[in-house]
């Protein structure tokens, strides 16, 4: 870190009752130093986002208050037993489709590629470490595109612990589908590997029970001239917290990360993105959006990324819209931009929340569409962007009805 | 024959100062098969007029009425209007990004004619209005109106116009912001759709030069929220000539 400490021109955009529309938008090309917006209030010491404390054993944590920056928008008091509890760490049934260049099966604790692609950075992660017993890995070699769809629905409503494991092989290339469904009260630790050259298209879906709790982080090392994609999809479950954290490692890496949510009444949906450019001429761009219906619905966005002092070179942007459709909602957007080297190519961030658009609604009325189809054809235009980019017919044709499902829901 | 009637039509529009009254008592009957202009300067009202007629939500009816052939259409909601026959191509239309055109236009068309448009027949009656309106087969694919220039945004107006096929379209201000070569498309679109369907149509514009390619049956020219002189065709000639000069008393001295 170099001269100065300046305050994030990144707001949190809050819409208590739905009432503010607020869009932020800047770009950061000039070196500046830009302090983690959440910890701007108290004594916190100002800290690169990549120099949180970190292990993998639950004990080395102290008791989540609840105040803690990666937790106070998380509504912990419902996710209590996870964050410190007994989890159940034995294997669960998954339905997957092995074929040619797919490998799936369970590996013991001592596998060397264990912890390789990060560490837990809070009391949740590290708690599913400390209790797993059998990890899921899933390895791909194939350079001819493939397909995998895991399907993963008999969690139980016990907690438990997962630790999943995927490594794609240089110059692989694939996408995988992790179908999350059914009753959950799970804490997952998700170390994906994306080897120099290879293409990785990673879905999670968290399509949960309404009563499922699920607590996730991901970590991701992106190799040389390397490409992911991660795409997070939640739509069900009470409470489901996704937190991606992607390192662009070598040169030429590229990573684009994703999001679509839609809460109802009294879902809670969180995302804690972090993308840390560490290599030279890598690129990034993390693009979520989300849409909130019904009351107590509530959704969080908090998006890093992080420029370090070799990652001259790096083109980076993220984004983060929410469409509020009903009153007694809550969206928190929090864009933070760290930048540690001045060359660079570009580097931005956006975030907007927003009411529904009476004009669009009322040209499509105008053209004889009535309300309620208009409302879905809007609310459907607004999520279809980022389901669009992910690359797959099949899923996007069943992402998209179930949005659907989600608008005919009626509880507004 | 179809009949749009308006009747002592009293409209008032929200502000941050509180509701503004535009229009003043407006009369206007419009039989299918006739052109009306609706001319006049800015802030006149004419553009309430449209919005009003179409049901938007930030215009308040506070007097009068709208019937077509006797069915009350302030009784309506803005798609029920549409269902019933009336159109509105917009001054300014509204992008919606992630709704392609063709998927809009088949929505609109399933929703006006209570069933799916027969496929092959609707997708050769798309190409070809858009053909006619010199508009590539690429906007069909396009979200609507986004990245639209504004004569492209004019043109996707009367594409839907076109094909929708209503019994009275109010067309507010269409002409502005077009180029020659564009206005003539478009007021070729226009007549088409009159010869086509022979349905009543509301020309709202500031200046006469959409009336050398639409030929009105009737001009009324709007000022202060009130027709204040009506005639043929020869009137908008007249304000061709003189402009709005002598309705505006402030504008005299």
């Amino acid at each position: 870190m170099t001269e100065s400490t300046a305050t994030s021109p990144a707001r949190g955009l809050a819409t208590p009752d739905g009432n503010t529309a607020v869009e932020v938008t800047g770009t950061g090309t000039r070196p500046s130093i830009i302090s983690d917006a959440t910890n701007r209030h108290g004594a916190v010491p100002v800290q690169t986002r990549n120099a949180r404390f970190t292990s993998a054993d639950v004990a080395d944590f102290p008791e989540v208050t609840g105040r803690e920056a990666n937790w106070k928008l998380t509504p912990v008091d419902r996710i209590r037993d996870l964050l410190d509890g007994p989890l159940d760490g034995s294997a669960y049934s998954v339905v997957a489709q092995p074929s040619d260049g797919v490998d799936v099966r369970w590996v013991p604790r001592t596998d060397p590629r264990i912890g390789l692609a990060g560490i837990p950075e809070d009391k949740a992660s590290a708690n599913a470490w400390s209790s797993f017993g059998t990890a899921l890995a899933i390895t791909l070699s194939g350079e001819e595109h493939t397909e995998l769809v895991v399907g993963r629905s008999e969690f139980g409503t016990l907690p438990r612990a997962a630790h999943t494991l995927l490594e794609a092989k240089p110059f692989s290339d694939s996408l995988v589908v992790l179908d999350n469904t059914g009753s959950a009260a799970l804490v997952e630790n998700l170390e994906i590997l994306v080897r120099d050259g290879a293409r990785l298209t990673l879905v999670t879906v968290q399509d949960f029970a309404e009563d499922a709790r699920y607590v996730a982080s991901h970590f991701a090392q992106v190799g040389r001239d390397a490409t992911f994609k991660h795409v997070v999809v939640s739509l069900g479950g009470s409470v489901v917290r996704v937190n991606p954290s992607v390192t662009l490692a070598d040169t030429g890496a590229d990573g684009e990360l994703l999001g679509v949510y839609f809460s109802d009444a009294g879902q809670h949906l969180e995302q804690q993105v972090f993308l840390f450019h560490k290599a030279a001429n890598t690129r990034g761009r993390v693009n979520y959006k989300g849409a909130l219906q019904g009351a107590g619905a509530r959704t969080v966005w908090i998006g890093d990324v992080l420029i370090g002092p070799e990652a001259s070179g790096t083109d980076s942007y993220e984004q983060n819209r929410n469409l509020v459709l009903s009153d007694g909602t809550r969206a928190d957007s929090i864009p933070n931009l760290e930048i540690e080297t001045g060359d660079i190519l570009g580097a931005g961030h956006a975030s907007a929340t927003g009411r529904f658009d009476d004009e669009q609604l009322f040209y499509l009325q105008s053209r004889g569409i009535p309300e309620e189809e208009a409302r879905r054809l809007v609310v459907r235009g607004f999520l279809i962007d980022i389901i669009q980019r992910i690359g797959s017919a099949a899923l996007e044709e069943r992402l998209t009805a179930a949005i659907e499902a989600e608008l005919a829901r009626d509880d507004r | 024959m179809s009949t749009l009637t308006i009747s002592d039509l009293q409209v008032s529009v929200e502000t941050d100062q509180g509701a503004k009254q535009i229009l003043r008592g407006v009369d206007l009957t419009i039989n299918e098969g006739e052109i009306h202009a609706i001319m006049g300067p800015n802030g006149s009202g004419k553009s309430t007029l449209a919005y009003a007629i179409a049901g938007h939500p930030k215009y308040t009816v506070d007097g009068g009425s709208i019937t077509l052939d006797g069915e009350d259409v302030l009784a309506m909601t803005v798609d029920q209007r549409a269902r019933a026959g009336l159109f509105l191509a917009m001054q300014y239309p509204v992008e919606i990004p992630g709704v392609t055109n063709s998927n809009f236009l088949r929505t609109a068309k399933t929703a006006i004619t209570g069933e799916a448009p027969a496929i092959r027949g609707w997708i050769k009656e798309v190409r070809d209005s858009m053909g006619k309106l010199r508009m590539d087969s690429s906007f069909a694919e396009r979200n609507v109106n986004e990245g639209f220039s504004g004569g492209e945004k004019k043109r996707n107006e009367i594409l839907q116009m076109e094909l929708l096929k209503p019994r009275f379209a109010v067309l507010d201000e269409t002409d502005s912001g077009l180029d020659v070569d564009a206005l003539k498309i478009v007021s070729e679109g226009v007549n088409r759709a009159m010869a086509a369907t022979g349905l009543g149509i509301l020309l709202i514009t500031h200046y006469t030069r959409i009336l050398r390619y639409i030929t009105p049956d009737f001009v009324h020219v709007f000022v202060a929220g009130r027709v204040a002189e009506e005639g043929g065709p020869e009137l908008a000639e007249r304000l061709e000539d003189e402009g709005y000069d002598r309705f505006l008393p402030e504008a005299v001295s």
